[in-house]
């Protein structure tokens, strides 16, 4: 409990819960994020186009292979997003640095590492309320057929990782220009390059080709829909998301010290 | 409460501020004054802890606003020229989204948020999209997050620019019952607004200090002479000689005031007070004494003085 009397004129400020201020701050930006992508059209216009895009694949691959089984769905998580990412990232640094509210969130009391956290938690928490309108998915299958519940929800973790990967990918392109299209540009093809680096792995020969094999996100989510989360993988994916958090905190710090 | 020592800030070979010190104690309002691109706005970006200064140091509350940036920015309330606001949120949001960052409980933000919204008149539309609201009410806005906290120190980079008369009378008023209980920088081009507001004033030109006083010695400095006007019905040229015959005057202009009056502009040594002289030399002579008043020199005039003279070393007190 931290208590900060100040003169009697001044209204006693204190932190009623004893959750430290690094935490009460994150919340702070990420729900102040969160309201603004519900308000925003753009984010609705991707929710939709995303819900269209994997209701008609959902329909189309089930009627067509007549199987209880949403791995080729989820599979497509890459391609979709591959696009549909730098639609909903451009925005989170890139409209604060044109407005100038970023100067202002820079001079608050605020963390560099606080303002990152936050907004990247944010748009996870929006990422998670386009996923969840693709949860009547399983239930009818469930409903209709007799699915794997394991490859099911080893699929969905396996998006939700990759989702993550992609947005931590799409914030740090954000923290890069005060311009939204070319912050969309550099995060669609980031994204484009781990994703060819499959195809690439195999045109390219001896280290390189290694290489472009352990960036290769289809490579990396091969197994989770298949029910097997091998701790490489998510190793991989975690690592991609705290690299890239790291590095959008400090170019928002290369603000104040140069 | 505050301390600027040496401050300079290169954007690449232009120096936006160069070699700037000044100190402001606790309770003061303090204005800055200079022409566009004197480099206001770029000193207070470093003191609100936005960019870091080339060379030299600042101090906010004791803390060094590179160094201890954070420790700093707890203290400090900052509103942008640009007065940034999120559009997409209510004033109460907005405000209510400030008042978490600086780590205030629930109830102390109720409280606070309904104090600014009466000190800063924006109790009607708090509830309304900020995006849908008139500039007034949007710097009105700004100026709420910036007091909402009560920081010790108050940055506020030309918080009545956009407003309306009685907007701008108002929001005076909120900065002068700031007086004693917070510091104040605030940067304006309105000369008025500067001597109404503010305790001292500091000159800045080309990034230098050129001047740091109270606005009324910096009047009464520029006065090299006492000055004298009057306004004279008669011969020109000889009224000139016979003001110009009294030992004290120092110079005469003139200007014409209608066909046979004239304006006399009369300088005279400081300390001197020619007026009786002049009026009984007129008088004597059978001309017309239709006004007499000492003039002074204008705070506007001290400003144009000092500006578009060369860059010279700084006339701090």
């Amino acid at each position: 409990m931290v208590a900060e009397a100040e003169s009697p004129a001044r209204v006693t400020r204190s932190l009623s819960l004893p959750v430290p201020r690094l935490i009460r701050n994150i919340v702070a930006v990420a729900e102040r994020e969160v309201r603004s992508y519900f308000t925003s059209p753009v984010a609705w216009v991707v929710t939709a186009m995303f819900i269209a895009m994997w209701g008609y694949l959902f329909a189309a691959i089930v009627t067509g292979s007549r199987e209880a089984n949403l791995r080729p769905l989820l599979s497509n998580f890459s391609v979709t997003f591959l696009f549909l990412t730098p639609l909903l990232t451009m925005r989170l640094i890139a409209e604060e640095a044109r407005t100038g509210t970023l100067e202002l969130m820079l001079t608050q009391p605020l963390r560099d590492v606080e303002l990152v956290l936050g907004k990247f938690f944010g748009s996870i928490v929006f990422l998670l309320f386009m996923l969840a309108m693709t949860f009547y998915f399983p239930i009818l299958l469930e409903r209709f057929g007799n699915p794997d519940e394991g490859p099911m929800v080893g699929g969905y973790i396996g998006v939700l990782l990759q989702g993550m990967a992609f947005l931590a990918i799409g914030l740090m392109a954000s923290a890069l220009s005060a311009n939204q299209i070319i912050a969309a540009a550099i995060t669609f093809v980031s994204l484009l390059m781990l994703w060819l680096a499959d195809a690439l792995s195999r045109v390219l020969t001896g280290p390189a080709s290694q290489v472009a094999q352990y960036i290769s996100i289809t490579k990396r989510f091969e197994d989770m829909p298949r029910g097997i989360i091998d701790t490489k993988d998510v190793i991989f994916f975690l690592t991609v998301i705290l690299a890239c958090l790291f590095i959008t905190t400090q170019i928002i710090g290369a603000r104040r010290w140069r | 409460m505050i301390t600027v020592d040496h401050l300079t800030k290169h954007y690449g070979r232009i120096a936006a501020v160069d070699d700037i010190s000044f100190e402001v104690p606790k309770g003061e309002i303090l204005g800055f004054l200079g022409p566009n691109g004197a480099g206001k706005t770029t000193t207070m970006r470093i003191l609100a802890g936005y960019m870091p200064p080339t060379s030299g140091q600042a101090t906010v509350a004791g803390y060094d606003v590179f160094k201890q940036s954070l420790e700093a920015r707890r203290h400090i309330g900052y509103l942008p020229e640009t007065v940034p606001l999120y559009t997409e949120m209510t004033p109460r949001a907005y405000l209510d989204f400030f008042g978490k960052i600086r780590g205030l409980d629930a109830r102390t933000r109720r409280l606070r948020i309904d104090d600014v919204a009466d000190k800063c008149k924006i109790g009607d539309v708090m509830n309304r999209l900020i995006g849908k609201l008139s500039k007034g009410y949007r710097q009105r806005v700004g100026l709420a997050q910036a007091l909402l906290a009560e920081p010790d120190v108050l940055i506020l980079d030309e918080p009545t620019i956009g407003l309306d008369p009685r907007q701008i009378v108002e929001t005076r008023q909120v900065i002068r019952n700031l007086r004693g209980e917070h510091t104040v920088i605030l940067s304006t081009h309105i000369l008025p607004e500067v001597s109404m507001t503010c305790e001292r004033v500091i000159i800045i030109n080309r990034g230098k200090v050129a001047a740091i006083d109270t606005p009324e010695n910096l009047q009464r400095r520029m006065r090299g002479s006492d000055m004298v006007d009057v306004d004279v019905r008669g011969p020109a040229e000889a009224v000139r000689a016979a003001l110009q015959a009294i030992p004290e005057v120092i110079a005469i202009r003139e200007r014409a005031n209608g066909p046979d009056a004239s304006i006399f502009s009369v300088d005279c040594a400081v300390g001197t007070d020619v007026r009786e002289r002049i009026a009984s030399t007129i008088v004597q002579r059978g001309w017309g004494l239709r006004e007499l008043r000492a003039a002074s020199v204008s705070l506007e005039e001290v400003f144009v003085q000092l500006v578009t003279a060369e860059p010279a070393t700084s006339v701090a007190t």
